[in-house]
């Protein structure tokens, strides 16, 4: 079976010492991020993207993924152990899985949700290595209109399903796509908005918009606020599960994986989509939903094996189609790009070790955080003790490092301030940074396309209306914003994102 | 006329003055056509979009009612951006040991839990560490100790 014969090939590379050793320290560190809070997948993986330019970059890839899929591991542990989403994927986790750890029943929480979360990490992988050549051959019969009303529905359905204003959220997207076109324009080599600063005339680098926007925004929100963080520390004693957990979770886990798979796959989607809708489902379908919120097994175990899911399929349109669909897909594009590698579905063709590695490795790295963390989970939570007043100077010394490597300029540090700058002030209005990011990925793309298409049809835009495909997802675009848009759902889309938080 | 949601109003006016700032910027740059698009045609577009879309979301301020703006603490924004953007200014020059010292210290001022003899210890273990692992682990292009005669 060819099937067989793709995931051999990737386990060739995912099992080679040097990616099995990225893969841990991706696994690692996610995990670390994920149990420290204030600092998410993204920053993350902008102040190690420099670290990343001496290596392959198969191992770089599976490094940064492992930072993702680790993160909601360490989230999940503090959801558990302290009422503390390390992660905004694990905000559900927190509502049963703590009130179980109140019970005494903790070990069975963490143990679900580690079991749930390697049964739905093996099935997505499984899922991404099928989906991946039927997809990408269909990719690659589209043409410039095609990827360019690709791109649009990819863009508002990330905004779409995302919480938050609608309208702001597309006024961020285009901001961002102006952003991305900062530099010299390929075509006639004109300079475009570098005011004369030569640092510009590349473009604005994505790891400072990242850091800026995520990790240095994030950093002052929180030190602006005064609260203390409590720590309350439970017990956590033999990771183990009854028969009646067993059988009470098993379904959940089932559900939990089917619906974060195909909400991964979304435009939008991805862990925290997935979750929300996990715990809604379970509740809903629940025959006892009195006991949700009370410490239901079912309430974890949904949960944990959906954003899990759901994080690793949001891969599949990264990989198949070139289009990342969350902010963490767009660090995605970003490290491809510096390395290179131009992400789409010609990259299964010209680079099947890196495509096939990165997919087996997603499953490695499951299995090496089921077999590591529940054993660490003590030393993780130490680490919380570390008061914020000490830890976030240390992150931004890193952040500084490593946005300073990547040109070994001043320049770029100062930019990456006047990104936190301008992320505390989208905060303050109440704009998502995430679409910003993702329109900032696919500014040159989208320009590029649009030209292409332009230049085909003689300057005819009716090209994007008079083509199958292309009419197809401008009218699935314009749909989704109505749908969104008519009052009824509009609230219910509201309710949705605020009941459970 | 009566703002009811300052948060929309005022990110309206953002956007609108970014639309405005990228149309007036980019208006010399060569348009080209719609078959031959110049380097100005698609930042034309934007610009147009961002300008229709502040004009959206400032009606809204003005009409529906919102949030307020919640209040800017700045010490912590300069503070932080402050030392980073320092950092990054002395960090060739005088080495990673010194900087990575002077940054821990001036950022843990931001923090209004902020003790100077514990930033002090804290800046010289993971000056320690920084070096460790950046320059001699990674060995990224970076000195350690204040380069001389420049």
């Amino acid at each position: 079976m060819e099937l067989l014969n793709h995931l051999a090939l990737g386990f060739s590379v995912a099992l080679t010492p040097i990616n099995l050793f990225y893969a841990l320290v991706g696994c690692l560190l996610g995990t670390l991020i994920g149990v420290l809070p204030g600092i998410g997948p993204v920053a993350t993986i902008a102040m190690l993207l420099p670290t990343t330019y001496a290596l392959q970059p198969v191992s770089a890839l599976i490094m940064l993924a492992g930072i993702y899929y680790g993160a909601q591991y360490g989230g999940s542990t503090t959801a558990v152990l302290l009422n503390m989403p390390g992660e905004s994927s694990s905000v559900v986790t927190c509502l049963d899985g703590h009130q179980m750890a109140r019970k005494g029943q903790a070990g069975a929480a963490l143990a679900i949700a580690a079991l749930g979360s390697f049964f739905a990490g093996t099935v997505a992988t499984l899922l991404i290595a099928s989906v991946a050549i039927p997809l990408s051959e269909l990719a690659l019969k589209f043409g410039p209109a095609e990827y360019f009303s690709l791109m649009v529905l990819g863009l508002i359905g990330a905004v779409v399903l995302a919480s938050g204003s609608l309208i702001k959220a597309i006024a961020m997207i285009i901001t961002g796509l102006l952003l991305g076109i900062v530099g010299t324009d390929v075509n006639s080599g004109t300079q475009r908005f570098a005011f004369g600063i030569p640092e510009l005339s590349d473009g604005i680098g994505v790891v400072g918009v990242a850091m800026g926007l995520f990790g240095f925004a994030e950093i002052i929100t929180n030190l602006e606020s005064t609260e203390k963080r409590e720590l309350i520390t439970s017990k956590v004693k033999g990771l183990w599960l009854t028969k009646e957990q067993f059988r009470a979770a098993w379904p959940a886990v089932l559900r939990g994986t089917g619906l974060g798979s195909i909400l991964g796959i979304l435009p939008g989607g991805g862990a925290m989509l997935s979750s929300f809708a996990s715990y809604t489902v379970e509740k809903k379908i629940s025959k006892h939903p009195e006991e949700f919120g009370k410490g239901a097994i079912a309430g974890v175990a949904g949960p944990e094996s959906a954003n899990n899911a759901g994080a690793q399929t949001s891969f599949i349109p990264l990989l198949t189609l070139g289009i990342p669909e969350n902010a963490v897909m767009a660090m995605m594009v970003g490290a491809m790009t510096i390395h290179n590698i131009q992400p789409g579905p010609q990259v299964m063709t010209s680079n099947p070790k890196l495509f096939w590695g990165l997919i087996a490795s997603m499953w490695v790295g499951n299995l090496m955080l089921v077999v590591l963390n529940l054993p660490m989970i003590g030393m993780w939570v130490k680490l919380l003790k570390v008061p914020y007043r000490m830890l976030y100077p240390a992150i931004l010394l890193f952040c500084a490092i490593g946005v300073y490597t990547v040109n070994n300029t001043d320049v770029d540090v100062a930019m990456t301030a006047f990104f936190g700058f301008l992320g505390v002030l989208f905060m303050k209005l109440g704009c998502e940074p995430a679409p910003l990011l993702l329109g900032f990925v696919l500014g040159p793309m989208m320009e590029e396309n649009l030209r292409r298409a332009m230049l085909l049809s003689r300057g005819d835009p009716t090209t994007f209306l008079t083509r199958p495909i292309s009419v197809g997802m401008l009218i699935a675009a314009v749909l989704l914003i109505v749908i969104i848009a008519l009052p009824n759902i509009r609230k219910k889309r509201e309710e949705a994102f605020h009941e459970e938080t | 006329m009566l703002i009811r949601s300052p948060k929309d109003f005022w990110a309206g006016l953002l956007f609108m003055g970014l639309g405005i700032g990228a149309i007036a910027v980019g208006s010399r740059y060569n348009l080209g056509t719609a078959a031959r698009m110049g380097p100005g045609y698609f930042p034309r577009i934007l610009g147009i979009l961002l300008i229709v879309l502040g004009l959206i979301i400032t009606f809204r301020g003005v009409q529906a009612r919102g949030d307020a703006v919640p209040k800017w603490h700045w010490r912590p924004t300069l503070v932080v951006l402050g030392s980073v953007v320092l950092f990054g200014l002395i960090v060739a020059k005088i080495g990673v040991a010194i900087s990575t010292v002077v940054l821990i210290v001036a950022s843990s001022a931001a923090s209004h839990e902020f003790r100077p003899k514990e930033a002090v210890v804290a800046g010289v273990l993971l000056s320690a560490l920084a070096v460790g692992v950046f320059v001699i682990g990674l060995s990224l292009q970076l000195p350690i100790w204040p380069v001389l005669g420049r």
